[in-house]
């Protein structure tokens, strides 16, 4: 591990090499891929929230001319295997269309193929579906209870997932603890909502029995989970990953899209596309993120240090189980935050209901429930009557203290909080941000400063799913990257996945440039298809810097090796008696150098120069373990992520108490994630993630009515942040290398988003403090500020 | 369906024909009868503007229109940019110098309304940047290095005595 | 999201679209179409045909007609926005239009086209019947004309007879020097607002209102005109006192829209608060004024 000066590449300001493209309009999306005779898929929606499905008549639709097929829930089910569910919940079955029953509103009944999309949607208006309406259930409490009727009437309940975890003393903590407080916070259902939609391509071929497919994906074990579910055998289905993705920030999952467009590619021995509108991406995509209530207990001393916490949440998976229940397992890794807190209680319930189906979201669970823990660390601090900073203080993890164990078993593996947010303080000046707090005030603002300390858990493995589904023992999470070079002495990288803007070309080839100590711009980065690939997990639980990226530097590893043997074979030396840099092999005693060129020649042209038993070529291959992970869970206890990344976020805004609008005077972020390979990713990945925060705190919502329809399936109700919402953000650097990791990096992809709406939400609580308000539900609209402020100071005319 | 109509549209500086239904956006026909595909769709109604295209060098959104209706217009989509193959124009250039992207899914769009805005003012304040991109939706950046994308493309503008090369 | 299948047409002459107009009533006229495209693409709206009325010469233009300026239904709201008479003659205009939608919806969309969707959140609309304008139009039978208050009946709703083109948006321009204000609220910048308010003011040489006007959009069905606000303070100086209490009145009376982005009770606050805002910032910019 080096430190970040010693680096010619990594940590530089160095172009981010796919840009080129897309300033050009050059990316290549999905919805960019043409192939002959291709058909198109529109979908046909249950409206009703719950209803059983008596007949589906598509004379109609048939009728239509240009009209190809339409395929019912019931006729697909036929055909393929359900989909997989994460826990093991038999009994909850999911197909990519509703079967005999529809779930949620917007859920799909039936698909219709034709020669373009606008006939397909006139035929979809002309399939007639007879429904009998049935009782359905939108609140998580209301289905919680015994008495609600299952979503999924087999399952028998419509609880997915109970599970309570006591890791440590609790009980006796509690009892020796100076105060206990109690506290309910609400993460309302948002998304990260790309720009572009869910969108696949399939085409199967007949004559060699393949199933290409091309689809804006982010899904570990996409192509197995597809050729399982369509009965193919693993070789038999093609995903091309050199698709650039428009935005996924973990939701981008698409396999009931992928099986549908693959067995109607099979039906029809034709390519087929299904593009998400936007309606469809909304209400039926099944790509909404965590909803969930906490119920948070504390225990803690008069001094402000926490002792213990009992939390129960309660997350609405909506109509279907699939990977959601298991974004209440990521955040046990990080369940004490950045604290010392000697025990936990945790409850993760997970419960079905007649919404959208979810899916994983940035931070697989980590930004909920930071909120909940950083809500919980204001209102101690507010209940002992310490600044809220003092009390994370005396609360942090000191920087001496790693490896630090936490109750739940992981182990963090490094970090400096204190430093991290000192720093914060000095730059903001934090007497001066008091000072224009009180300012604002007096000019009878409502104004108020929030803080979040949050950690980022990263290297994503999925320890979660042994932890809470017994039957699945995966203990690796592999990555991997090939590095190959050329009889000319180019180098090729090789990674197995597609991207969605997380620069991993980028990533690949500044890694291996640094190893290899040659020029990244000179090397390229290639996508083989996945029947070409190598084992891998998709860009997940910020990841890629730490598995891509250890990958790649210890294939090139490999590769010197090789390059020291043949010049050291040469030299008639030891291998340890050479030093390889910058393409060059150096015999230290002597200086005697071989060259580039000549190992790359002896080692393509030349076996007779080569060491006894060694191939011949220059090529290198690394499969790489998450690091500190490959134990199954222990009593309830498991090392979750390796790395943690760390983040502290401190913002000033100001409320104008008639209106309720949050205006943003000040957001800095002190940001830690060891050595950063890239600064204008993780610097792009930082400001993107507080946007993400922003809107969940302030305005992104799927609001359901009482009649279990949803409210916000555009974009003028779905209200994404413009840059008018986005503050101007200073980012403080603090650098505190892993020492799990190659180069010492750790994860940032889902940066930002982790502490932003903790942080965001405690600036709004701090202003509106002296009222005797809080807002313990997100997003907190304007409208809900003002009414409150009206409702808590009825008398007071505040005209500005 | 109703019958096909032949629209004759100036794109990018040449005279393209398309023979499309009139309920044809001209997002669609831009990419789906002239493959260029560097307009996005997004949202489809006009929210997003992934599918932002320059009118006469106005900034309009591709999707709230149908071809139909775009006959005498010049047209100027991304891929009109660049000055040669291969080639970035300055303001490309600097969304690359910054980082002005991630998945670059809304960046064609950001592209050309930073160019628009340049054409007409050649040096934007921080907050006629803001207020110029505010009806063009990032998912990924935050804005923060679009905007700074921007500041250096004015930068670089004002010294290299060019024009937005490519706009009107 | 792709639009129902529809017929084009493009007359040549305002009697072609009215006629056409005329003989289908599921055709509809586009100009700007910002936001029947939309609908359009929602199928939420499946015209017949879609009669294209931008370029007809009859409907372009900015006119200045001494007490008022008319400006052809098919003048694009980016041209009143750039335009040195608006700005000159009728800055009320001038400060709602940057509030309209995004800039590449105004680059499209027109005066005429925002005016006859009488969307009740909608700034053109709403300045249209703050300054107690009026809309002309045609059909087969020949010119009609409509006062901005008879004109909006409700939520996109207008009293324009179903065959008929709005041809011209009339905004009165005051005899004497005026100043403005405008305030409006929305979840973000540019989104439709939960209430905007419109207002105009001008003084005599000692200070003391000669007319004054104050209109809301976004709180009820229509965009409308507070006729008791302007009545009270005309004559007055238009201190805060006078214009806070002159609101009071008005505003609780106002039937407030209910939907469910805001409260009645959101609007009606932040409608007397905006109203006040936008009233005295009309005072404070108009030339004589001292409250």
């Amino acid at each position: 591990m080096s430190a970040p000066g010693e680096f010619r590449f990594v940590s530089r300001d160095r172009r981010v090499r796919e840009d080129r493209r897309f300033v050009a309009g050059r990316g290549r999306y999905v919805a960019d891929i043409e192939r002959p005779g291709m058909l198109h898929v529109a979908l046909v929606h249950s409206p009703h929230p719950a209803a059983r499905i008596l007949s589906i008549e598509s004379q109609a639709a048939l009728a239509l001319p240009g009209v190809r097929l339409v395929l019912t829930g019931e006729q697909l089910a036929a055909a393929v295997e359900p989909l997989m569910n994460g826990l093991d919940t038999p009994h909850v079955q999911r197909y990519p269309m509703a079967v005999g029953q529809a779930r949620y509103a917007g859920e799909w009944v039936a698909a219709v193929v034709a020669d373009t999309r606008a006939i397909a949607e006139d035929a979809a208006e002309l399939v007639e579906v007879a429904y009998e309406p049935l009782p359905f259930v939108i609140d998580a409490e209301e289905a919680y209870t015994p008495q609600s009727t299952p979503v999924h009437e087999k399952h028998g309940s419509n609880v997915l997932l109970d599970r309570t975890f006591v890791w440590g003393e609790v009980e006796e903590h509690f009892a020796q603890s100076d105060h206990k407080l109690a506290l309910r916070v609400t993460w309302g259902r948002n998304s990260t909502v790309p720009i572009e939609t869910f969108g696949v391509v399939a085409s199967w071929d007949p004559w060699s029995d393949t199933l290409d497919v091309w689809a804006s994906i982010q899904m570990p074990k996409y192509a197995d989970q597809i050729a399982r579910a369509l009965r193919l055998p693993g070789n038999g289905v093609r995903v091309h990953y050199d698709v650039d993705v428009g935005g996924s920030y973990g939701v981008k999952r698409g396999i009931k899209h992928t099986v549908l467009v693959g067995h109607l590619s099979r039906l029809l021995n034709r390519p087929v596309r299904l593009i998400e509108d936007r309606l469809e991406n909304m209400r039926s995509g099944d790509a909404h993120g965590p909803d969930r209530i906490f119920d948070v207990e504390v225990a803690f001393n008069s001094d402000g240090v926490v002792n213990s916490m009992k939390m129960r949440a309660l997350d609405n998976a909506g109509a279907y189980a699939g990977r959601a229940p298991f974004q209440l397992g990521k955040p046990i890794g990080a369940i004490v935050g950045p604290y010392r807190i000697k025990s936990v209680r945790y409850q993760a319930v997970s419960v079905t209901s007649n919404k959208a189906a979810q899916e994983a979201v940035r931070g697989f669970g980590q930004a909920p429930t930071n909120y909940a823990i950083e809500s919980m660390m204001d209102r101690v601090a507010a209940h002992v009557g310490i600044d809220r900073l003092e009390v994370r203080r005396r609360n942090f993890i000191g920087a001496d203290e790693f490896p630090y164990l936490i109750p739940s078993g992981t182990r963090y593996d490094s970090g400096d909080y204190h430093t991290v947010m000192d720093k914060v303080l000095a730059h903001v000046e934090w007497p001066a941000l008091l000072a224009e707090r009180d300012r604002l005030r007096a000019t009878g603002m409502l104004a108020g400063i929030g803080v979040a300390a949050c950690l980022e858990p990263s290297g994503g493995n999925s320890s979660f799913e042994p932890l809470l589904n017994e039957k699945n023992n995966t203990t690796t999470w592999m990555e991997s990257v090939r590095i190959n070079v050329d009889a000319l002495g180019t180098v090729s990288v090789m990674i197995h996945t597609t991207s969605s803007g997380q620069g991993h070309e980028t990533l690949a080839s500044t890694v291996v440039g640094e190893a290899l100590g040659l020029d990244p711009d000179k090397i390229r980065v290639v996508r083989p298809d996945s029947l070409a690939s190598l084992p891998g997990n998709s860009p997940v639980g910020s990841r890629m810097a730490i598995m891509m990226g250890g990958a790649a530097h210890l294939a090139a590893g490999k590769l010197i090796d090789k390059c020291k043997a043949i010049a050291a074979h040469q030299f008639g030396c030891a291998d340890e008696a050479v030093d390889y840099a910058s393409g060059s092999v150096i015999e230290r005693a002597t200086g005697r150098t071989l060259a580039w060129a000549d190992l790359v020649g002896v080692a393509h042209r030349n076996h007779h120069l080569l060491p006894d038993g060694m191939q011949p070529g220059l090529e290198a291959t690394h499969i790489y373990q998450v690091p500190n992970a490959s134990e199954l869970p222990v009593d309830g206890r498991i090392q979750m992520y390796p790395c943690h990344s760390f983040e502290f976020h401190m913002t000033l805004v100001a409320i104008d108490p008639i209106l309720g609008k949050v205006e943003f005077r000040r957001y800095v972020i002190g940001h830690d994630c060891g050595v950063v390979i890239n600064p204008h990713i993780v610097k792009g990945m930082t400001l993107g993630g507080i946007a993400h925060g922003i809107g969940a705190a302030l305005m992104e919502e799927f609001v359901y009515g009482e009649d279990g329809q949803m409210m916000s399936q555009t974009f003028m109700d779905y209200l994404l942040p413009s840059s008018h919402e986005m503050p101007h953000v200073e980012i403080v650097h603090h650098c505190t290398p892993s020492p799990l990791t190659v180069l010492g990096q750790k994860g940032s992809g889902e940066s930002g988003y982790l502490g932003a709406p903790a942080a965001v939400s405690g600036a709004i609580n701090d202003a509106v403090a002296p009222l005797g308000l809080r807002f313990e539900k997100l997003p907190i609209r304007l409208t809900k500020i003002s009414d409150a402020v009206a409702a808590a100071s009825p008398k007071q005319d505040r005209t500005l | 369906m109703s019958a096909p109509v032949t629209v004759e549209l100036n794109v990018n500086g040449a005279t393209r024909t398309a023979d499309v239904e009139p309920r044809t956006t001209l997002l669609d026909c831009l990419r789906d009868e002239m493959k260029l595909t560097g307009a996005h769709a997004g949202c489809e109604h006009g929210v997003c503007g992934a599918c932002t295209i320059l009118l006469d060098g106005e900034p309009a959104r591709a999707c709230l229109m149908f071809a139909v209706q775009a006959d005498g217009y010049r047209i100027t989509t991304v891929e009109g940019l660049a000055p040669a193959p291969g080639e970035l124009g300055i303001v490309q250039d600097a969304f690359c110098e910054t980082h002005g992207m991630q998945c670059g899914y809304c960046t064609p769009a950001m592209v050309l309304t930073a160019h628009a805005l340049l054409a007409r003012n050649a040096s934007p304040t921080r907050e006629e940047i803001v207020e110029a991109i505010s009806g063009n939706i990032c998912r990924c950046t935050g804005y923060g290095q679009i905007i700074e994308a921007i500041e250096v493309a004015a930068r670089r503008l004002a010294v290299s005595n060019a024009g937005v090369e490519g706009a009107p | 999201m792709k639009a129902a299948a529809f017929s084009y047409v493009r007359p040549s002459t305002l009697a072609e679209a009215c006629a056409i107009l005329r003989a289908d009533e599921d055709a509809r006229l586009i100009a700007g179409g910002q936001t029947l495209a939309p609908m359009m693409a929602m199928r939420l709206a499946r015209p017949s045909q879609l009669v294209d009325i931008a370029r007809l010469p009859e409907l372009a233009g900015v006119a200045d007609a001494g007490d008022a300026l008319v400006f052809g239904a098919a003048v694009r709201q980016a041209e009143a926005e750039r335009s040195p008479l608006v700005a000159a003659r009728l800055p009320l205009l001038a400060k709602a239009l940057p509030w309209v939608g995004h800039q590449p919806t105004r680059s499209r969309g027109t005066i005429g086209g925002s005016v006859a969707n009488a969307d009740p959140a909608a700034e053109i609309p709403l300045v249209l019947a703050t300054l107690g304008g009026a809309v002309d139009f045609m059909t087969c039978d020949g010119p009609g004309h409509i006062a901005a208050q008879d004109f909006f009946a409700g939520p996109m709703m207008t009293a324009l007879p179903a065959d008929a083109v709005l041809t011209a948006v009339r905004f009165p321009v005051w005899s004497t020097p005026v100043g403005v204000g405008f305030h409006e609220i929305s979840a973000r910048r540019s989104d439709f607002a939960y209430v905007s308010a419109a207002a105009q003011a001008s003084f005599d040489e000692d200070g003391v209102c000669i007319a004054c006007t104050l209109g809301l959009g976004g709180a009820a069905a229509v965009p409308t005109r507070l006729e008791s606000v302007a009545l009270k303070l005309a004559g007055r100086r238009m201190t805060d006192a006078e214009i806070a209490e002159a609101l009071e009145e008005a505003v609780a009376a106002l039937e407030i829209m209910t939907d469910s982005y805001a409260s009645p009770e959101y609007r009606r606050r932040v409608a007397k608060e905006l109203g006040a805002r936008a009233l005295r910032d009309a005072r404070d910019s108009a030339p004589g004024s001292r409250p």
